[in-house]
């Protein structure tokens, strides 16, 4: 490729959302929707705790996690203290807001409704014990890893 | 940096095929940057997107992502990408002459 060649635009995108925290399941919302935005195709893939996001009755209920998270700038015994994470997962809900960032199940549909496709991890929900109905109803179908990839084939992959 | 003809006046879009200057845009132009995407012919509700992408623009500043014309242009998500199945946002700011629109959601 020439310098002023432009490199070639990225028409498809898989990504995978593995962690079920706050931090964990925004980042791969946000790539999703701004990939669509730019009219790039997308497949979402829950897997492991990530399939909270996907889950009726805990996608509602996404914290930020306190302990452990060097992010928080807060020691881990105050992090450990009961409520600490509701409170800090309730002051980043407040900015998130502010923003128009959407709530986790809201930005599930919006995605949904931009024409990504929706899927859940097969081994974490027999893990688990999910099956479909537990899902939302954008959830078009649990897959396997190997379908993941058939579905991924000819795109870029994103873990998150 | 290109130009396009349309009725005798030359448009200057920018690398991406956004016009440069606003002011610069017609019906004319539209309908000539939406068959450069692939949207042939423009329908009464594309127009209704465009028009709107204009107002904000206008009023605002800077062009509305796809969820604020979700929310407000009076057309749904859904149906706005079978509209600008290549991004609604994006698309319809190109076509209503408009820089495209910043913002992450």
């Amino acid at each position: 490729m020439s310098d002023t060649e432009k490199p070639a635009p990225i028409e498809k995108v898989s990504i995978v959302i593995s962690k079920g925290s706050l931090d964990g399941v925004y980042p791969g919302l946000i790539m999703a929707n701004g990939a669509r935005a730019e009219g790039i195709e997308v497949n979402l893939f829950f897997t492991f705790f990530g399939l909270d996001a996907i889950h009726k009755k805990r996608a509602e209920h996404i914290k930020a996690a306190t302990v452990g998270n060097p992010g928080m700038h807060m020691a881990t015994v105050v992090g450990a203290l009961p409520g600490m994470s509701a409170i800090a997962t309730h002051m980043m809900e407040k900015k998130m807001t502010a923003l128009d960032i959407p709530s986790v199940p809201e930005f599930i549909e919006f995605i949904s409704d931009t024409g990504a496709g929706i899927y859940g991890c097969q081994l974490a929900a027999d893990m688990f014990g999910f099956t479909k109905d537990d899902f939302v109803e954008q959830v078009q179908d649990i897959i396997t890893v190997g379908e993941f990839y058939e579905m991924a084939a000819g795109g870029q992959i994103i873990f998150t | 940096m290109s130009t396009m003809t349309i009725a005798g006046n030359d448009i200057e879009l920018n690398d991406e095929g956004f016009l440069v200057d606003p002011n610069q845009w017609t019906e004319e132009v539209a309908v000539e940057l939406a068959k450069e995407n692939d949207i042939d012919p423009l329908t009464d509700q594309h127009w209704q997107v465009i028009n709107f992408m204009r107002k904000e623009y206008f009023e605002k500043g800077t062009g509305p992502t796809v969820r604020v014309l979700g929310k407000v242009s009076g057309v749904s998500v859904k149906e706005l990408y079978q509209l600008f199945p290549k991004g609604p946002a994006k698309i319809a700011a190109k076509i209503a002459g408009i820089p495209k629109p910043r913002g992450c959601i």
